[in-house]
């Protein structure tokens, strides 16, 4: 069946068909799918990087609000699949200047997963208003710029320098903000005070922005939160999740050669009891 | 119903579940229901699991591990007529009991379920089941059963399963004479197993296993 595009409500798809399927412009729908899959399945062959490169600058696949959902697509798989190849970053630095809110939100995202210092001009000059101009858009339920993951990716790119261009934003009228620009801080300068406001995110009464804190806690591996992660007023998933985060990043590099220190065993004895 | 003594918390914390107007409402009495830890809470606390109330039913499912054995029969009864939603919490209370008559569903749970979490939860359970309920005779196989599926759920495609796995099979192997096929699995999965956190585990179950 090549060259005709699949149905993903039948069988599963395969990496040739999701290749062909986001190849094709007949139906927008699977070459949206495609899109997500391929890097849901983090295919990195080139052909797929080719492909979801094309797919960023495609300007057929159009929301009612004028967005850009297979360029969303995209991005993200981008940043799941696009490790090592040079096209991807300087594309997704195009990203950042797309009409479409949700585009540059993803590509932002992406780039801090690639995890390429040369993106952080970019990002950079996008909040360079400060808190000033970081205000809501008329008629959209989001701010002029997706600060959250331009501070996020920011703080896992940059270093200590950036302390001028972050830490305005930890007075930002919007708690979710006001977290990145938190976990920003403490991953640039290490400094508790910024971790311990995540920490004390983990009381508020909306369920919403304590699983937030919960993932920002896990993302920077903050050791002394353990206790209050596991004493968390939400699902055990979240908190395992936040608690993975933590006992990796204590037990450092990804090798093969773990030593496990007691505050390894404690983060996991927690871990084990919200099983 | 005739009432059962002198004993008001009792009966007004039950009429508090069952006139619970919102979900806040709900969470609130079943947990108050529940630090009663009272057996004839069960009817009402198992009627809660299929509230589709996910905190309500995390503290409907704690009260019913602490009331412990007098629960088991009431959930493996009405099973049958349960929800999936309501199932899956039922095998969160069956795995945090530990009764050996709710083995066979968490070995079913642990291996198929659609959903991780309940794959996780009966994972661990598999582990941590009463084997000291179970006549001498009977013990060996149940535990060869609970390592069977527990060695096949260490290549689950969710970390936390296979990290469920992990502590279910460390607490396996302490209660088995024989643990060397537990031993063998650990020793693969802390070099193996693509995620930190589980090799990490494997790494402390054999620590704990075999003290150096």
């Amino acid at each position: 069946m090549s060259g005709v595009p699949h149905n993903p409500d039948g069988q599963p798809l395969t990496v040739d068909q999701a290749l062909v399927n986001i190849n094709q412009t007949t139906d927008p729908g699977l070459r949206y799918y495609a899109a997500w899959w391929l890097g849901k399945m983090r295919v990195c062959q080139p052909e797929a990087v080719a492909a979801l490169l094309l797919a960023l600058k495609d300007k057929t696949d159009r929301s009612p609000d004028g967005g850009y959902p297979l360029r969303r697509n995209a991005a993200r798989a981008l940043g799941k699949v696009g490790h090592g190849h040079d096209d991807v970053i300087p594309a997704l630095l195009v990203c950042l200047d797309c009409d479409d809110y949700y585009v540059r939100e993803t590509a932002a995202q992406a780039l801090e997963s690639l995890g390429d210092a040369a993106a952080i001009p970019a990002l950079v000059a996008m909040v360079r208003g400060g808190v000033a101009a970081a205000v809501q858009v008329s008629g959209k339920p989001h701010l002029v710029q997706p600060y959250n993951a331009i501070l996020e990716t920011l703080g896992t790119l940059g270093s200590r320098d950036l302390v001028p261009v972050i830490s305005p934003f930890l007075d930002h009228s919007v708690p979710q903000v006001n977290n990145a620009a938190a976990r920003a801080m403490y991953q640039i300068t290490g400094d508790a005070q910024y971790a311990e406001r995540l920490v004390a995110m983990l009381g508020h009464d909306q369920l919403q922005l304590r699983r937030a804190a919960l993932m920002d806690l896990g993302a920077v591996g903050y050791l002394a939160g353990a206790d209050a992660i596991a004493n968390t007023l939400a699902e055990n998933s979240m908190k395992l999740i936040a608690l993975k985060g933590v006992l990796e990043h204590q037990i450092g590099d990804g090798s093969d050669a773990v030593t496990l220190s007691a505050e390894s065993r404690r983060v996991m004895a927690l871990m084990d009891s919200l099983l | 119903m005739i009432a059962p003594s002198s004993n008001p918390p009792f009966e007004a914390r039950l009429q508090a579940v069952n006139e619970a107007d919102s979900a806040q409402g709900l969470l609130d009495a079943v947990e108050a229901l529940a630090d009663l830890n009272d057996r004839r809470s069960i009817p009402t606390l198992i009627q809660v699991l299929g509230c589709n109330n996910p905190g309500a039913a995390v503290a409907a499912v704690e009260g019913l591990v602490q009331i412990g054995i007098p629960a088991v029969s009431p959930l493996l009864d009405k099973l049958d007529g349960y929800n999936y939603g309501a199932r899956a919490w039922a095998v969160r209370a069956l795995a945090g009991i530990g009764d050996p008559r709710g083995q066979s569903l968490l070995l079913e749970a642990a291996a198929n379920d659609f959903s991780l979490s309940v794959r996780r939860a009966a994972a661990r359970g598999l582990g941590t089941i009463r084997w000291a309920d179970l006549a001498a005779a009977e013990r060996d196989d149940a535990m060869v059963r609970s390592q069977t599926v527990l060695l096949q759920v260490t290549t689950d495609e969710e970390w936390v399963v296979r990290y469920a796995a992990v502590v279910g099979l460390e607490a396996l192997a302490l209660q088995m004479a024989a643990p060397s096929l537990i031993s063998q699995c650990l020793g693969q999965l802390s070099h193996q197993d693509p995620t930190l956190a589980v090799r990490a585990r494997a790494h402390w179950a054999m620590a704990v296993l075999a003290p150096a």
